[in-house]
């Protein structure tokens, strides 16, 4: 048999490649790069880089983020809350997420946006786990009602209850680290297993131009002694934090993520990390950061090439909207997003759901986004050679053109060379109109509330529930949060 | 050069963001002992209105409005101290004590309106970023202020604008200065929640609120 081809995008040439690496390193070597993290400069120090240390800026060589790409990893498995299905974030492999960490939902109801609650991130969560294009779950609304320095946790202690799938996820504080990283080894059973199968990526972003946060570096440091994956999330917007350039932002982007490579290889050796971001091309008019803009994903599709030159996972966010409601500009950023995220092979892809310049969810955007990622999914599966022989010996006995839909061949491969979409309307018009006339978005509506009626599919056993109940409320008592909201 | 001509090169000047001949036509009015404060009004600020006028109508976009900010900005460094010394007033729309609130590193939009707010003539002091809620309040005390504006560009920090509003009451200071909040989280809506005077959605729009909250 022909081995299949997968399709793939190519944004650069090989020598376009090189060159922005060799500026990316050259940046870091002579701009240097802003830590605002006394460990982290330590580690930087002790490895023999020049530091200065007035305005805490680190020059890193060449030799340095050469030996650390050297000892990252060029896959991380990750592993479902029970432990046993496995995910290769890696090589062209796509998985795709919810969007995070939006503050609003758009409300169904209303059709307006409004600030999130738990009960909105609990449904979220049900939803997504009954969605079978979404193999990841992420950390995607910020419950308003829930104090500040518990709602990183909080969002990852809902999740955990409600979800079998791995998490993205990230810190709104240094402190919450110990808490969260807690409730994943009470998941695993023991640090050791959590590092032997991660359940959670941790996201932390670099601030542009060339600025790694006391925060997010602290966050490199704790994840990768740990073993918990860090997804680098750098996030140039070209002509405001970054140059206005799309190679200009992407050699910024890869210097940034350089250094954090180097950080978290600095903090442990052969520390998983994962190289991602979420630029954008800065609306000039609006003072906007659309995700949907073309060139935003050209940025995204190019750095990921670069990733995969430089052998480490991948991810971006992509197939996510600017759009405020589930309009056909929902449909059409999200569909050529998620299209251009499979084709560049990108591990892991953070958009579904989410509207508003990465500010919003919906429901029924999550609905849609699921065939749209199924979708990319068959795309990228590509044209398989199922016979030996494709078509000749079918014809044999057979006038052509008479009886395909009864031959054994049909039946044997429909499934397989085909996908079936569940909300996506093909209906011929009279067939339409008779079933009311509906809309996307309406039907969408309806699919949320069949598959919410369902209730929960997949919540956690309770005495590992107890557990993390009590990691929850012990670090709620030490941040004098007094209630949490019922679930 | 006479003096029409100069307004003339001084409104271009900040039309095409040229900084060189913007403060070239400001040495130029010092050498030749005009009113300075005729100059800005009739040189420079109808430069600034014409780019607001560009703008509104979609002509201009965000690099041609910041870097005539910033042309305005060069000539009135070089005014202001020659009218310090010849201790004429300069007309200041208001004091505006800004900044990005703690917690949060972002400051382009801070920037963007920083600048919007000095070249269309209000008195700006920049806090920079991550700056701690107290410093906003002993700045504003120490320099007269009439607005405060704080910047959140993470949600997380937007709580903070929420947070300084509170502090302002419990020291006795609500109502004292009118206090106007920004950043991609921020709405009207929240602005109105937690009883700030003003709400800006862009740089341009936050001119127009400042001056609307000064009375101009």
């Amino acid at each position: 048999m022909i081995p299949t081809t997968r399709p793939k995008l190519q944004f650069l040439s090989p020598e376009f490649v090189a060159k922005i690496v060799e500026e990316g390193c050259l940046l870091l070597e002579q701009q240097g790069i802003f830590v605002e993290n006394y460990e982290a400069l330590a580690l930087l120090a002790a490895a023999g880089m020049k530091i200065d240390a007035s305005a805490a800026r680190a020059h890193l060589t060449r030799k340095l983020i050469d030996d650390c790409l050297a000892t990252t990893p060029e896959i991380i498995k990750m592993y479902d809350r029970s432990g046993r299905k496995e995910y290769v974030v890696g090589g062209d492999e796509i998985h795709f997420d919810p969007g995070s960490a939006g503050v609003s939902v758009l409300d169904h109801a209303t059709g307006a946006e409004r600030r999130a609650v738990t009960g909105d991130l609990v449904r979220l969560y049900d939803l997504v786990e009954t969605l079978p294009n979404l193999d990841f779950q992420s950390t995607a609304l910020v419950s308003s009602e829930v104090p500040l320095p518990v709602a990183d946790i909080w969002r990852l202690y809902l999740g955990l209850l409600r979800s079998s799938k791995p998490f993205v996820t990230g810190l709104f504080r240094v402190e919450s680290f110990k808490p969260m990283c807690d409730m994943l080894v009470a998941i695993r059973g023991g640090a050791a297993e959590l590092a032997a199968k991660p359940l959670a990526i941790f996201d932390a972003c670099p601030s542009p131009p060339l600025k790694w946060s006391r925060l997010t570096t602290q966050s490199l440091i704790d994840s990768a002694r740990a073993g918990i994956p860090s997804e680098l999330i750098s996030m140039g917007l070209t002509g405001a934090t970054s140059l206005v350039t799309l190679a200009g932002t992407l050699v910024q982007h890869v210097a940034e993520s350089l250094a954090g490579i180097v950080i978290c290889q600095l903090a442990k050796e052969g520390a998983p990390v994962i190289f991602g971001g979420s630029p954008a091309s800065f609306d000039m008019r609006k003072g906007t950061t659309p995700m949907g803009a073309i060139e935003t994903m050209m940025i995204d599709g190019a750095y990921a090439q670069i990733a995969k030159t430089l052998r480490l996972p991948t991810h971006a966010y992509m197939a996510l909207s600017d759009a405020k409601v589930n309009d056909a500009q929902a449909g059409l950023e999200t569909g050529i997003g998620a299209v251009l995220a499979a084709l560049s092979g990108i591990n892991v892809i953070s958009g579904p759901g989410m509207l508003d310049f990465e500010t919003s969810q919906s429901l029924e955007k999550l609905v849609i986004d699921d065939e749209i990622c199924g979708m990319a999914k068959r795309l990228v599966r590509g044209i398989e050679q199922r016979d030996e022989v494709l078509a000749l010996d079918k014809f044999e006995g057979v006038l052509a053109g008479a009886q395909f839909l009864s031959l054994p061949h049909t039946r044997q491969w429909y499934r397989k060379e085909h996908s079936f979409p569940g909300i996506i309307d093909r209906d011929t018009y009279e067939a339409w109109v008779a079933l009311g006339g509906k809309t996307m978005d309406q039907r969408a509506a309806e699919e949320v509330a069949k598959r919410l009626g369902a209730g929960p599919t997949a919540l956690l056993e309770p005495k590992k529930a107890g557990d993390l109940k009590r990691i929850m409320d012990s670090y709620a008592s030490a941040c004098g949060v007094a209630s949490l909201p019922e679930i | 050069m006479n003096k029409e001509d100069l307004y003339r090169s001084m409104r271009k000047a900040i039309v095409e963001g040229d900084k060189p001949a913007a403060r070239q036509m400001a040495l130029e009015a010092v050498r030749q002992g005009l009113d300075l404060n005729e100059v800005i009004d009739k040189g420079y600020v109808p430069g600034i209105q014409e780019v607001g006028d560009l703008w509104g109508k979609g002509e201009y976009f965000l690099p041609e409005l910041i870097t005539s900010a910033e042309c305005m900005k060069a000539a009135m460094d070089v005014l202001q101290p020659e009218m310090t010394k010849a201790n004429v007033k300069s007309r200041s729309l208001g004091k505006v004590v800004i900044g990005t609130v703690e917690g949060d590193i972002h400051d382009i939009g801070k920037n963007l309106v920083a600048s919007m707010l000095q070249a269309n003539g209000f008195e700006v002091i920049d806090l920079g970023t991550d700056v701690k809620l107290e410093r906003f309040i002993e700045k504003a005390e120490a320099v007269g202020a009439d607005l405060i504006c704080l910047s959140a560009l993470l949600t997380t920090t937007m709580a903070n604008q929420k947070k300084f509003i509170d502090l302002l009451g419990t020291r006795g200071l609500g109502g004292k200065y009118k206090v106007l909040v920004g950043g991609a989280p921020a709405t009207r809506k929240w602005a109105e929640s937690i009883g700030a005077q003003g709400y800006a959605e862009n740089a341009a729009l936050a001119v127009r609120e400042a001056k609307a909250l000064v009375g101009r």
